[in-house]
């Protein structure tokens, strides 16, 4: 009777086990099909910089947004208490953005909802992201890392015109 | 067990219920502010929503978890093993040890002086006495391990060939999980931190102190729920009136755990500069393999409450789902703890999704998701416990089931609530962490959803008054009954231990494969940091 109750348990464990490793396999592939076919893609390693030393230090002496191509934009940025340089940016619509920042002090945060921009601006650290922006509007760019006592005022601006 | 390990245990649990006050009456200040209310002006302690913010973080996830969890898994275990601790005396010193730490980080942190959030990243600058205090509460963890482990040893001299019982091998792991975890910011604190904030060495570098944090920061959230795992896979079946499905399957989910836990933090840090997509891939995979566990968990739990469910006459795919015993308040908090996880899983695979985390990373979502998983899967779990433990140390009866009932549901509402609406208010890009009721940027669809946060927030922090008026009056108004209050007894198993493979019960062989997986997924990067590390940035009081 026990040998016949464990074997049945056993059952029910296969017939969970076997489902509870597809799960996560299938939700894997789907991960790396999303990541290298559709090219999204993660902040990674770029290079260090002296954080006491940005202001000195190219391109972020001179901040701000630069056509490298046609339709390719490219911005330097450097984030400090409680602002972005630049904080307002403006772009064709069918534009590609280049974000090179970096912070001047603490931990920031730079996050462009609707653009799938987010990456952390950490000092020492030069951080790149890149977006497509196709629909005109205004977007909006906010610090989303707490970086002190008024956090809650740095933001900015990227603005999508439409092409005429 | 002896009266004395009884006061240990209600000592470490009285300290974290302090502190889960204090956590669970800031939170509900910065929900007000969030939906439009400012409280900040009249609260004479409590200098800002960002001051709040950082005590609300300390006190829930840090020490009210942390405390509950050395009062409570030692308990277990050693009820379990059937004999004290091996070292009573070092047992009460480890007390002392963390209270004092508690009470060291506690002064900045009330005084305005260490306003840096839980996460603490450099180059914030707190006072040296909160990075030292919180220190001392992670070395009393240690020793917590070191008596476990020497009290298991004397259990297995005497009991040679048996298999170690499954709540104490849970406590066991546990502990030794977080003590391999724990590595990360004992380095943090002892290399950077410290030193740098003693003016000792001048700079500081925020990557590497972010690495290190998550090395720990992700395991720790396991440090968190596998106690409350080890109150459903042993306690909770027998409180439904049922039998745990399978003692193998629950071991070989812990074991996995061990291994599986500590090699994935950077998918905390997959927006972060300086650390090669290859490995944060790396450690995407290693999530989704931790993912397994939870599963076999998922599905042990709950075959386990529906053996319950179906002696009382449960019958149907779900229907028998009405039939446990609802009117236990212990077992509906950890039923309906449970049910929230689920979603607090699904949640989290989102999170790991490499990418798709793009969308969510530090956004409200992740509030929506820390508090169904710390604030609901292990909050309202321990709470369940409470309604056992307190009653039990205290020797009188609880002083109101009915409110105790409602009580769990009133928590269950609220959070759904805020919780859903966090969530919604991350896809939507509100960011975490901040006065959003200051800030200039509101959206309108934002500002649709923000009363929902205080709605919910007030009934989660009416749930935790009618929490603490039920255990104090406990104290001071009940009476003691006869026979006196017990503890759950342990769960028998229909499938038992002696299933289990032996290789189960041994530790070294989980312990050196947790350490490979670990220098596998953190060495390179780690020594990479290691060498080329400027520790240039200087510190910064910015509150």
């Amino acid at each position: 009777m026990a040998a016949k109750r464990g074997t049945t348990v056993y059952l029910y464990e296969l017939a969970w086990i076997l489902p509870s490793f597809a799960i996560p396999v299938g939700m894997l592939v789907a991960l790396v099909v999303t990541a290298f076919g559709a090219g999204v893609h993660l902040p990674g390693l770029e290079r260090r910089i002296d954080p006491t030393k940005v202001a000195e230090t190219a391109p972020f002496d001179k901040p701000g947004l630069v056509e490298i191509a046609p339709g390719q934009y490219e911005v330097r940025m450097t984030a400090q208490i409680w602002s972005f340089a630049p904080n307002e940016i403006r772009v064709p619509a069918g534009s590609t953005v280049h974000f090179w920042a970096t912070s001047k002090d603490v931990v920031h945060g730079l996050l462009i909802p609707k653009a799938n921009v987010n990456v952390m601006l950490l000092p020492g650290q030069v951080a790149h992201a890149e977006a497509h922006f196709d629909t005109p509007g205004e977007y909006l760019i906010i610090c989303h890392e707490y970086c002190g006592i008024a956090h809650h005022t740095m933001a900015g601006k990227l603005i999508v015109e439409a092409r005429r | 067990m002896t009266r004395s390990e009884d006061r240990l245990t209600a000592a470490f649990v009285a300290v974290a219920l302090v502190a889960l006050f204090g956590g669970v009456l800031t939170g509900f200040f910065q929900a007000l502010e969030h939906a439009g209310m400012d409280v900040y002006p009249s609260t004479p302690l409590v200098k800002s929503y960002y001051h709040s913010l950082t005590l609300h973080g300390v006190l829930n996830v840090l020490v009210w978890t942390t405390f509950f969890i050395c009062g409570f898994v030692p308990f277990m275990t050693t009820r379990a093993l059937g004999r004290p601790l091996a070292l009573p005396g070092v047992a009460w010193l480890t007390f002392w040890v963390m209270l004092g730490g508690f009470v060291l980080a506690a002064i900045p942190l009330l005084g305005n002086a260490a306003t840096v959030m839980f996460t603490f990243y450099p180059p914030l600058k707190a006072h040296w006495a909160f990075y030292v205090g919180l220190t001392l509460v992670v070395v009393g963890t240690w020793l917590v391990t070191w008596n476990l482990a020497l009290t298991w040893r004397a259990w297995r001299r005497e009991h040679a060939g048996e298999r170690t019982p499954l709540a104490a091998f849970m406590g066991l792991v546990t502990f030794a999980m977080w003590t391999i975890a724990s590595l990360g910011i004992a380095a943090e604190m002892l290399v950077m931190l410290i030193p740098w904030s003693l003016g000792l060495i001048g700079g500081t570098d925020p990557l590497l102190a972010r690495v290190l944090f998550w090395f720990t920061g992700h395991p720790i959230v396991y440090f968190w729920l596998l106690p409350a795992y080890m109150s459903w896979y042993t306690l909770a079946p027998r409180q439904a009136g049922g039998k745990l499905f399978s003692d193998p399957l629950a071991r070989t989910s812990f074991i996995l755990f061990l291994v599986l836990s500590t090699p994935l933090g950077f998918h905390h840090q997959y927006t972060d500069p300086g650390i090669h997509v290859g490995w944060k891939l790396v450690h995407a995979f290693l999530t989704f393999a931790v993912f397994f566990p939870s599963l076999l968990t998922f599905f042990n739990v709950v075959a386990s409450l529906e053996s319950g469910a179906r002696a009382r006459g449960g019958k149907g795919w779900i229907a028998w789902f009405a039939k446990l015993p609802w009117g236990d308040p212990s077992l509906a908090a950890q039923v309906l703890a449970m049910l929230l996880f689920t979603f607090g899983g699904i949640g989290g695979l989102i999170n790991a999704s490499y990418n798709l985390n793009l969308v969510v990373h530090n956004t409200a979502w992740i509030v929506g998701h820390l508090h169904l998983t710390v604030g609901t899967a292990v909050t309202l779990t321990f709470m369940g416990i409470c309604y056992w433990l307190v009653p039990y140390l205290a020797g009188k009866a609880l002083w109101s089931r009915r409110l105790a009932q409602a009580q769990v549901w009133i928590w269950f509402v609220g959070m759904i609530i805020f919780s859903n609406t966090l969530h919604r208010l991350g896809l939507l890009g509100m960011p975490r962490r901040t006065m959003i009721g200051a800030a200039a940027y509101v959206q309108p669809e934002w500002k649709a959803l923000l009363p929902l946060v205080g709605v919910g927030a007030s009934l989660l922090f009416l749930s935790s008054l009618a929490f603490f008026l039920n255990l104090v009056l406990t104290l001071v108004v009940s009476r003691a009954p006869a026979p006196a209050p017990a503890v759950p007894a342990f769960t028998e198993a229909l499938s038992g231990a002696d299933h289990a493979p032996a290789i189960l019960d041994r530790w070294r062989p989980w312990i050196a494969l947790a350490f490979v997986l670990i220098a596998i997924a953190y060495g390179p990067t780690l020594v990479r940091l290691a060498l080329t590390t400027p520790f240039n940035t200087p510190g910064l009081r910015v509150w």
